[in-house]
């Protein structure tokens, strides 16, 4: 027999407590606390600045540290750490704000710089994004074991000025000084942590506008409002939430409709989902250029240049885009160059357009008719697609297969792979065609032309051209953005000319947000979506 | 296979349920004669050395499940080193040396298992700043909760609808839950858990506002979805186990005679015949707990919870060698454990399974 007594009231209030609570949790958005509920993809794998290279942890730590230089609620690049510069032929001189402070209150100086930047560029240390810091001065050679780490162009001659040296000059260094491999490090704390470092909240220092106060690994995370921040005044969120973490974009999209979360991007079978529930579905650009990477070493059917350009001239980007991708956002790629990147005063595609190739079976016939003379083959042998096994890729594939063979009577033979084993084949050239996606680094048209360079590691097709190399020398060294951008001109020309790589389309994202929520930024670069200078409305 | 021996097991032991008690005591006084033993034309192995055989089993199978893996995951193409952006050959060279990809496969192997044996797992290669170690004792537990819960809904069905069933037997509940157990067998988890939160979405868009959490790790209310559609396909096995085996003990003498001595159907289906049945499905627990918590990646992707399942399976696609074998040597030793829980507590109540 049970009979009720105070130590019962007590658990069955303590369970009531326990199955009601989720009713007082997250909620999408909140106007009163200015807070907001999000989800991400995967756990951030790594938040330690000088070996992050992921974009899950970039957009952490751009919402919770900040560099020389960033980018504000309008893109524009502007005064981070930094509160200015002078920049004098080869040498930069940063002068750093007072007010910038550390999350335990003390001041960002210019040695954090400078042990950060000297710790990216040792070999010891192997992080994986040290080339980026290639043009300071003696980067490089202090990077291939040559020179020792001090001979690096850069010092700290007080607190407050930070002085680089650079290796060439350089046009696009300010906007590298955005990117989370310039980030600032102190050397006190870092060494304190031991192997520690950025493992959990507690483990990292803060300098941007929100610090990282709660972590439980691959569960939720949340950014707070940080106080000290010395433009704090111009944050009007106090909490960003990251209360789910999961790659199931149905899940996102549920978590959305039930006022979980207040921003969730779509692929293409929840974009169809979000339509037909009447949800204002949004689009942006993401910087990304999807296209094809042509083998051009020796045994390749594709070495051959009349091969390329035959497939170049039945390829459609447009359709491709709207039948095949049928993503909101994509849009056709007739140049390796998005529209993004700037030119001379605007954008470059706008400042050197090009004629989309014409598509014509015909002239794709006659094509593949002079490469077979030229390869005193009867036909055309069979060519290998390598793509990752994906939805996206495998719907790409066929689409090719069936493109080939019915107007070049090409087969096509489709190596569909897991990631891993999709870069270590492209990586030994084991493909004649290669689907391939490219986002940039920095905004630079350098982040995409550098791509096809000789010596790039990422050159998986083996395109080698000394004419594209000393064109894409003057890009990276001349100063004067109209010869820079004239030589990357001439770039274009070659890669279309040659049909060195075949341009697909331009990412693009859907998205859907809350209708409180505003001033979201969408950013190519960097962190995105980004919530700095986000808030929400009544 | 191993579901058909494990019934096969569950049959013997309940045939010798009556007597197990019996049984083990003589085992057992006989384990302490055993020298005197000898006339005998069978003997059983003292307890302690069935145990020792059975506990040494288990370390040379994890031993070759940890080699195996070892061998296989290397065979296969690339590397946790690979990423999309490819990096200079010295930032290559500097990447392997701090890890030791650099040194022949014999000593990375040699050093893996020194490791091992010392209970280091090393440093995970996409989360590079967490143990493996870390990321088991963090994201077990989860795994290892949404597995119970989901075993206890998985039992409390299997009995209530498999005793009903049997009561049924050829009749219209009987057809109507026999049809739902072979949909709950033959359906894959990723449909019911994709169903079952578009359920709890409508539910909550229905009341108004966020009743059951539809994703998320917490509280009570986040675990009740996930678990159920954990728990389906073993709840749909354990209704055919539990109904073959209530039919069974129908036809028993002492149910015939619990009826001659006037006792109610209730009476005679709850104590008599529910508690006599129910014991196979108890001896199955241990290896589903072992297999519904090692098998939850889908529900845990779906639902957003932080749970082991994900890693074991996301570190496969991302070949990151150090979670690959934590993860793997780490499962394969609890599923071991428990097939020789079960083997050992078989041992105490089923001698015969000791004979030599």
């Amino acid at each position: 027999m049970m009979r009720p007594n105070k130590g019962n009231k007590g658990t069955v209030y303590l369970i009531l407590l326990w199955i009601l609570s989720p009713m007082c949790l997250a909620e999408a958005v909140n106007y009163d606390r200015q807070s907001i509920t999000i989800a991400l993809t995967q756990e951030p794998p790594n938040l330690n600045t000088m070996r992050t290279t992921d974009l899950v942890s970039f957009f952490v730590l751009g919402h919770v540290m900040e560099g020389l230089t960033r980018y504000d609620a309008r893109g524009r690049l502007v005064a981070g750490v930094a509160e200015s510069w002078e920049i004098d032929d080869l040498e930069v001189t940063f002068h750093l704000r007072k007010n910038a402070l550390w999350s335990d209150g003390r001041p960002v100086t210019a040695h954090d710089f400078l042990f950060a930047w000297q710790h990216i560029i040792d070999p010891a240390s192997a992080a994986p994004y040290a080339s980026i810091h290639y043009p300071i001065l003696n980067a490089e050679a202090i990077h291939k074991g040559n020179k020792p780490v001090t001979a690096l162009g850069v010092s700290a001659p007080d607190d407050l000025t930070l002085k680089v040296s650079l290796q060439n000059q350089c046009g696009y260094f300010l906007k590298l000084m955005a990117h989370a491999a310039f980030f600032p490090v102190r050397q006190d704390f870092f060494n304190r942590q031991h192997d520690r470092y950025a493992a959990e909240a507690e483990n990292l220092l803060y300098n941007g506008p929100f610090e990282l106060v709660s972590w439980v690994h691959d569960a939720s995370l949340t950014m707070a409002k940080n106080p000290d921040y010395w433009d704090a005044g111009s944050i009007a969120l106090h909490q960003i939430e990251v209360g789910y973490i999961t790659a199931d974009n149905r899940t996102r999209l549920n978590l959305f409709r039930n006022n979980g979360i207040a921003l969730v991007r779509l692929d293409g079978e929840t974009v169809k989902d979000a339509a037909n529930q009447k949800l204002k579905v949004r689009t942006f650009v993401t910087g990304g250029v999807a296209f094809i990477r042509f083998n051009v070493t020796k045994g390749s059917p594709t070495e051959n240049i009349h091969v390329r350009r035959a497939i170049q001239a039945v390829f459609d980007p447009e359709l491709f885009v709207n039948r095949i991708m049928a993503i909101p956002g994509y849009k056709p790629a007739y140049t390796f160059f998005p529209s993004w990147l700037a030119g001379v005063d605007g954008k470059f595609q706008q400042e050197y357009p090009v004629a989309p190739v014409k598509i014509d079976e015909r002239v794709g016939r006659e094509l593949i008719s002079s490469a077979r003379r030229e390869l005193s083959v009867n036909r055309i042998p069979q060519l290998v697609l390598l793509t990752v096994a994906s939805p996206t890729g495998n719907k790409i594939s066929e689409f090719l297969q069936g493109l080939l063979k019915s107007k070049l009577d090409i087969d096509l033979r489709i190596d569909s792979q897991t990631f891993k084993q999709y870069l270590a084949k492209s990586r030994n050239g084991e493909f004649d065609l290669l689907l391939s996606s490219w986002f940039p680094d920095f905004d630079d048209i350098m982040t995409y032309a550098d791509l096809l360079g000789s010596g790039n590691p990422n050159n998986r097709g083996g395109y080698a051209s000394e004419e594209y190399d000393k064109w894409l020398r003057l890009v990276q060294g001349a100063t004067d953005q109209r010869v820079r951008m004239d030589a990357a001109a001439e770039l274009q020309k070659i890669i279309i000319d040659e049909a060195m790589v075949l341009p697909m389309a331009e990412t693009g994202s859907a998205y859907v947000q809350h209708h409180k929520l505003k001033g979201v930024v969408r950013r190519v670069l960097g962190a995105d979506p980004d919530y700095t200078y986000a808030r929400v409305v009544k | 296979m191993s579901r058909e021996s494990s019934i096969f097991r569950i049959q013997n032991s309940k045939e010798s349920f009556d007597g197990w008690l019996d049984r083990t005591l003589i085992t057992l006084t006989h384990a302490s004669s055993n020298s005197l033993q000898t006339g005998c034309w069978f003997k059983a192995i003292p307890m302690w050395k069935y145990t020792f055989k059975r506990l040494l089993a288990g370390v040379i199978t994890v031993w070759f499940i940890a080699t195996a893996t070892f061998i296989a995951m290397h065979s296969v193409p690339g590397d946790p080193l690979l990423n999309d952006k490819a990096v200079s050959n010295e930032i290559r060279k500097n990447l392997e040396q701090r890890y030791g990809l650099d040194k022949p496969i014999t000593q990375q192997y040699l050093i893996y298992m020194g490791n091992m044996l010392r209970g280091d797992f090393g440093i995970s290669f996409t989360q590079q700043n967490r143990k493996v170690n870390d990321i088991i004792r963090d994201h077990f537990p989860v795994s290892a909760m949404l597995g119970v819960l989901a075993v206890c809904f998985a039992a409390l069905g299997g009995v209530v609808w498999g005793a009903l069933t049997a009561v049924y037997r050829n009749r219209l509940p009987d057809i109507i839950i026999m049809f739902l157990v072979i949909l709950g067998i033959s359906v894959p988890s990723f449909v019911f858990a994709a169903l079952g939160q578009l359920l709890l979405v409508n539910i909550n868009q229905f009341v108004g506002y966020s009743l059951i959490p539809v994703a998320g790790w917490g509280t009570v209310l986040h675990m009740l979805m996930p678990s159920l559609v954990l728990g389906l396909g073993t709840m749909a096995l354990l209704t055919r186990l539990m109904r073959s085996s209530m039919l069974e003990v129908v036809n028993e003498d002492y149910i015939k005679t619990a009826r001659a001595k006037g006792l109610s159907p209730l009476r005679i289906f709850v104590k008599h015949q529910l508690r006599n049945a129910i014991l196979p499905v108890i001896t199955v627990l241990g290896p589903q707990i072992a297999a519904i918590t090692t098998g939850g990646f889908v529900v845990e992707l779906v639902f957003a919870i932080p749970g082991l399942g994900r890693y074991f399976v996301q570190a496969v696609q991302q070949l990151d060698y150090t979670v690959i074998m934590g993860t793997t040597v780490f499962y394969g030793a609890f599923l071991v454990l428990m097939v020789i829980l079960v083997d050992i507590l078989y041992g105490f109540i089923d001698p015969r399974v000791r004979l030599q």
